[in-house]
């Protein structure tokens, strides 16, 4: 196997005029010639949707798909906390610099700095766009946007709407995204799924969809392909992602030469609503704006928690001196506002000590009383009440805050967040690796280009909160429209590609056949307990901690269940048809080797370093310890069925300097 | 619909001062002489033909309406548990036809045969109107009354005009545009008092000259 | 608890649906989706196809969970989805009848799968503000009441579901689509275009074959985003002023 070269194609020259300097000198595509090229845009969520309008904004001809029934829905949506930009409007010191430093720092320095850099430098124009779309974001008195704060910084950077930012921010692309369609200059394919890549002498020229309605096979052919198709947290079964949210397309990609870079880098998020049985579908998350109020505890003693346990006692029965502020008392810094593999790890620790709050003894509390009491007294004493009922004010103002997250507590749970406090548990969230790409978004395959969750670059081994809502419309909005052109100025004089090559008819009898190896299998389980499987192979062994000897065992299970899978699995209904059953089939085929070789990456890994615990590899205080020795580099994997191998793309750090992360 | 329906309303209290003077006990003097300046004052004429006008096109506006919204609702559940709409909303198009039946109906007895027939006596020996032949129309409201199964169509015709205005009065309204947080339950409160009193107003007639 | 189910069942929308019964055992902390799931997994041991119905983020937000529960669209707890509908709220031996949302702008693709491309054609029509990439003024540059953003946000909140159009015997879309109108006109940025918006907003809706409002209100009890019908009132109040106001 041959060594592939891997170029980060950062543009030389200072840090901080680089994106400047590139953008001004590189080639452009001439908007004459623009209404020549095909652009194929797979996604279309924050990334996707916000490129293909700008894209069609300035010309291209995008065609777009999704899977889904509407753009609306992509799960970019969910977000709930907020999106970051570097503004400063709080005069408390921000600026793009700090955002970038937090960023690395935040990513455990496993991120590529000029990326980083420019993420940081964009953000501030993400947030005037999303304005003049109209993003309804939260506001102050004065009529001017609002900031909080999220984990990981000692900044207020954060702009939020309501706790749906996500949603508020998908819209606004939708709609962006929806003025181009009805301009008719993007096509836009409902309901269409991406089963793999056709490449034309060795360039990305195409995809073929699956149409879900009819289940008919469809080849689209373009000048690029651009892949905005989010992450693959799916493949632990049980995560925050949609049911929906899969790894197909990149896998598919990966199959036909890209590079998966960095796979084992898997963010858990610490303030999840705990699993409460079997059956459970998926998880939910509760924003991490809650640990600003919210704080995170479990009780001291063992026995207190074998009776919370048992449901003999509640956490409002626990006496303060009984409490364990575990996060306060170990980070006195940065409090409950730790990053998330910081908090995760930690509430991992007290459950394995026995000290969990939840029959199943994974759960820590998230209690709010003294939010409650602090902002109670404050109304009092502002409105110049005597005896006031000082509960009850503070509610108001948490539920002024927080009441949508409140509420839908209880709507899952079916207990009142305000009376007893908050039970919550880490849970799969997002997934830091993703195709490898260079600067300018595209992977090692020519026309290939990957934006948003679905790339690996910006978020390091660990992701800052609302930080994705910010990478994925700066690359929608302000990098791949640029960078783009650094690819397509070469392909002017290259007339309009037909579906009729040969390459188009061999990779869609090759789908073709793959489905129908699927449908063949007949066998008696359904996917789903498959996918649960896997699921609970890649907690275990996958999951917030890992050492080599679960990780090989992982490995020899994930490979054993995907033989068990193409001999035993049952999928109903029709192939030329709507079928759901079979859609999530051709999806968790693709998981099933995707988790095979995040075990792989994460053994070959030989340290800890933010997601990624190796339980050999920690400090005295049992902090993750990274080896920056031998380890400051990206494993961007080549996939084969039997040895997968590994590229490596040395980061260099020339504006930071490598320190262990502390937020003591 | 909106604006033809807030003419019709308008024209209903008008309808009944008019009427309440069938319960002067003066024999139908004060009742006929208005029935006759009803009939032939030139403007009130014009109104008038612009009254009917309007209530064919409010019968043909509702009734395409509910054509077309069938039509967009395609099938029907087979639950059907209505949330806050009232049952007079779900069934205007109903009540709706049947007023316009009891329109119908009413026109015939008392308008139609006042104006195109001759079977009403006259009268030409009224205060101020000596020497003209004023038909008798207070006769003939109360021989109509004076039979039970008119004055229960009448008040099945009220019933329905009633349900009618508690939905199409604050209705209106919303249609108009006009939705304010102040105003809109006291529109909504006013309409339903509306709604009560003027179908009231008009059944105590019947019902008193039956028993009178 | 046990449940006796109705399911519609309908292969395409070329052929006619029927109910189907069945039984479930399901547990109380489950969410009304995940019972289906119990449901689907009992039916493919079985060998038979699953009951089609659409979902995804599960968490109350995408609008993609579509079910009329016992008459209800997405059943009897106010402002919730179906997803987030949990099963403590039945009980055991409760029968329900679960149904597609059902309008002639949304026909039958599966069992309880409909389309509702309408709304995207809706939104196409106006739904947005004109502002390319990189026009944009700072953010802080326009100021803006926060009573005002907050009421734009209450109608921006609008999930695109559909439940308002299932839930109204005329088949209307006036509450999506003035939900859309309220939240752009009601700020300054998106008022330049709402006289036009308006307009072919309105126009659009009508060719995709919703039916007229006609103030049952049944739209916004259903709601889950709880989305009042002032938004309509306004949006009547647009239309009207575009209709009758300058010609362009």
């Amino acid at each position: 196997m041959s060594t592939i070269q891997l170029q980060s194609n950062s543009p030389k020259g200072d840090l901080a005029t680089k994106w400047t300097q590139y953008r001004g000198s590189m080639n452009l595509v001439a908007p004459n010639n623009k209404r020549r090229l095909d652009v194929i845009i797979v996604g279309t969520g924050l990334a996707g949707a916000s490129a293909a309008a700008t894209m069609a904004e300035l010309g291209y001809n995008v065609k777009a798909f999704t899977f889904h029934d509407s753009p609306r829905r992509a799960h970019s949506i969910a977000a709930q906390g907020g999106i970051n930009a570097a503004k400063n409007y709080q005069n408390d010191g921000d600026s793009t610099y700090r955002l970038f430093y937090d960023t690395i720092k935040g990513g455990d320095y496993r991120s590529r700095e000029s990326n980083v850099y420019r993420l940081a430098e964009v953000s501030a124009n993400i947030i005037d766009q999303c304005v003049a779309q109209g993003v309804p974001f939260a506001r102050e008195y004065g009529g001017l946007l609002a900031n909080r704060s999220f984990g990981g910084v000692q900044v207020s950077r954060t702009f939020y709407a309501r706790g749906q930012t996500g949603q508020q921010l998908l819209i606004g692309a939708y709609q962006a995204l929806s003025r181009q369609i009805s301009s008719g200059k993007v096509k836009m394919y409902n309901r269409h799924e991406m089963l793999d890549l056709v490449l034309i002498d060795g360039k990305a020229r195409g995809i073929i969809t699956r149409n879900l309605l009819t289940g008919q096979l469809e080849r689209h052919a373009a000048h690029c392909v651009v892949l905005a198709t989010g992450g693959y947290g799916n493949v632990f079964y049980l995560s925050t992602n949609a049911m929906g949210s899969n790894v197909s397309a990149a896998w598919r990609s990966v199959k036909r030469g890209a590079l998966m870079a960095n796979p084992c880098y898997t963010q858990i998020h610490p303030t999840c609503i705990p699993v409460s049985g079997h059956y459970q579908s998926k998880l939910t998350l509760m924003s991490e704006s809650l640990r600003n109020d919210g704080r995170v505890w479990v009780p001291k003693h063992i026995e207190d928690a074998k009776a919370i346990q048992k449901g003999e006692k509640k956490g409002v029965d626990i006496p303060e001196e009984d409490r364990d502020y575990y996060l306060e008392r170990r980070y006195p810094a940065f409090g409950n506002l730790v990053p998330r593999d910081v908090a995760s790890r930690a509430a991992k620790i007290a459950c394995d000590e026995g000290k969990g709050v939840a029959p199943t003894g994974l759960a820590v509390f998230l209690d709010f009383a003294s939010a409650i009491e602090r902002y109670g007294n404050a109304e009092a004493t502002s409105r110049g009440l005597k005896n006031a009922n000082v509960t009850q004010l503070g509610e108001e103002v948490v539920a002024a805050k927080y009441g949508n997250l409140f509420e839908m507590y209880e709507k899952i749970t079916g207990e009142d967040p305000y009376k007893n406090p908050m039970k919550i548990y880490p849970a799969v969230h997002y997934t830091m690796g993703g195709l490898w790409v260079d600067y300018n978004l595209q992977t090692n395959i020519p026309g290939l280009f990957a934006l948003g969750e679905a790339n690996f670059s910006d978020h390091g081994a660990n992701r800052l909160g609302a930080s994705a809502l910010m990478q994925g419309l700066a690359d929608g909005y302000f990098v791949i429209p640029y960078t783009i052109g650094t690819f397509l100025a070469d392909e002017i004089r290259t007339p309009a590609f037909t579906t009729d090559a040969p390459e188009f008819a061999e990779v869609e009898r090759e789908v073709a056949e793959r489905i129908l190896k699927l449908k063949h299998v007949n066998g008696s389980q359904s996917v789903e307990s498959f996918h649960r499987r896997l699921g609970q192979i890649m907690w275990e062994y996958c999951g917030m901690s890992r050492n080599a000897e679960g990780l090989k065992k992982g490995r020899q299970m994930i490979r054993d269940l995907r033989d068990e899978f193409y001999r035993d699995v049952f999928i109903p209904g029709d192939i030329e048809d709507y079928n759901p059953e079979l859609e999530k089939a051709t999806r968790v085929a693709d998981f099933l080797e995707l988790g095979e070789l995040m075990m792989l990456d994460a053994l070959d890994r030989n340290e800890s370093c933010g997601g990624h615990f190796r339980e050999e590899y920690k400090s005295a205080e049992g902090e993750a310890a990274r080896d920056d020795k031998n380890y400051t580099y990206v494993a961007a994997w080549e996939w084969d069925d039997n040895d997968p191998s590994v590229h490596k793309e040395t980061l260099q750090f020339d504006n930071v300097e490598l320190k262990t992360r502390s937020y003591k | 619909m909106s604006l033809t329906g807030i003419f019709l309303i308008t024209f209903l209290p008008v309808h009944l001062l008019g009427n309440l003077q069938l319960m002067a006990s003066d024999g139908g003097e004060l009742f006929n002489t208005y029935a006759y300046f009803m009939t032939n004052n030139p403007l009130i004429k014009f109104i008038s033909y612009g009254l009917y006008f309007f209530i064919i096109l409010h019968t043909v506006q509702g009734l395409m309406l509910a054509a077309k919204n069938r039509k967009a609702k395609g099938s029907k559940y087979m639950v059907n548990t209505y949330s806050n709409k009232s049952w007079s909303s779900n069934n205007m198009a109903l009540l709706g036809i049947l007023i316009f039946a009891f329109l119908c109906i009413h026109m015939g007895d008392f308008w139609f045969k006042m104006k195109f027939t001759n079977q009403l006596k006259t009268v030409s020996t009224y205060a101020g109107y000596e020497g003209i032949a004023i038909k008798d129309l207070y006769h003939r409201v109360s021989v109509a009354y004076d039979q039970l199964w008119i004055v229960i169509v009448y008040l099945v015709g009220l019933v329905a005009l009633a349900f009618h205005l508690v939905h199409g009065f604050a209705s209106a309204f919303q249609t108009l545009g006009l939705n304010h947080k102040k105003y809109t339950p006291i529109i909504k409160t006013l309409g339903l008092a509306y709604s009560i009193l003027i179908p009231i107003g008009f059944a105590i007639i019947p019902i008193y000259m039956y028993f009178t | 608890m046990k449940l006796n189910l109705k399911v519609w069942r309908q292969k395409n929308n070329k052929v006619k649906g029927a109910f189907k019964a069945y039984s479930v055992e399901a547990s109380e902390d489950m969410s009304f989706l995940e019972m289906m799931d119990v449901l689907n997994e009992k039916l493919i041991a079985d060998k038979e196809e699953p009951v089609a119905f659409e979902h995804d983020c599960r968490e109350g937000i995408c609008g993609s969970c579509n079910m009329v529960i016992n008459g209800k669209p997405h059943g009897p707890q106010k402002g919730t989805t179906t997803c987030q509908l949990h099963m403590r709220h039945f009980k055991d031996g409760d029968d329900i009848v679960i149904e597609p949302f059902r309008a002639a702008a949304f026909p039958v693709i599966k069992d309880l799968v409909v389309d509702r491309s309408s709304f995207d054609s809706i939104i196409q029509a106006g739904g947005y503000i004109s502002v390319n990439t990189g026009q944009a003024p700072d953010g802080n540059a326009i100021p803006i009441e926060k009573d005002l953003a907050g009421q734009a946000f209450d109608a921006a909140t609008c999930i695109g579901c559909g439940a308002c159009v299932a839930a109204c015997p005329n088949g209307s879309a006036m509450l999506f689509t003035s939900a859309k109108i309220s939240h752009l006109g009601l700020l300054p940025q998106g008022e330049v275009e709402h006289t036009k918006r308006v307009k072919n907003m309105v126009e659009t809706m009508d060719k995709e074959g919703f039916g007229m409002c006609s103030n049952m209100g049944a739209c916004e009890v259903e709601c889950p985003k709880e989305i009042s019908i002032e938004n309509i009132a306004r949006m009547n109040r647009s239309y009207i002023a575009s209709v009758f106001g300058a010609a362009e």
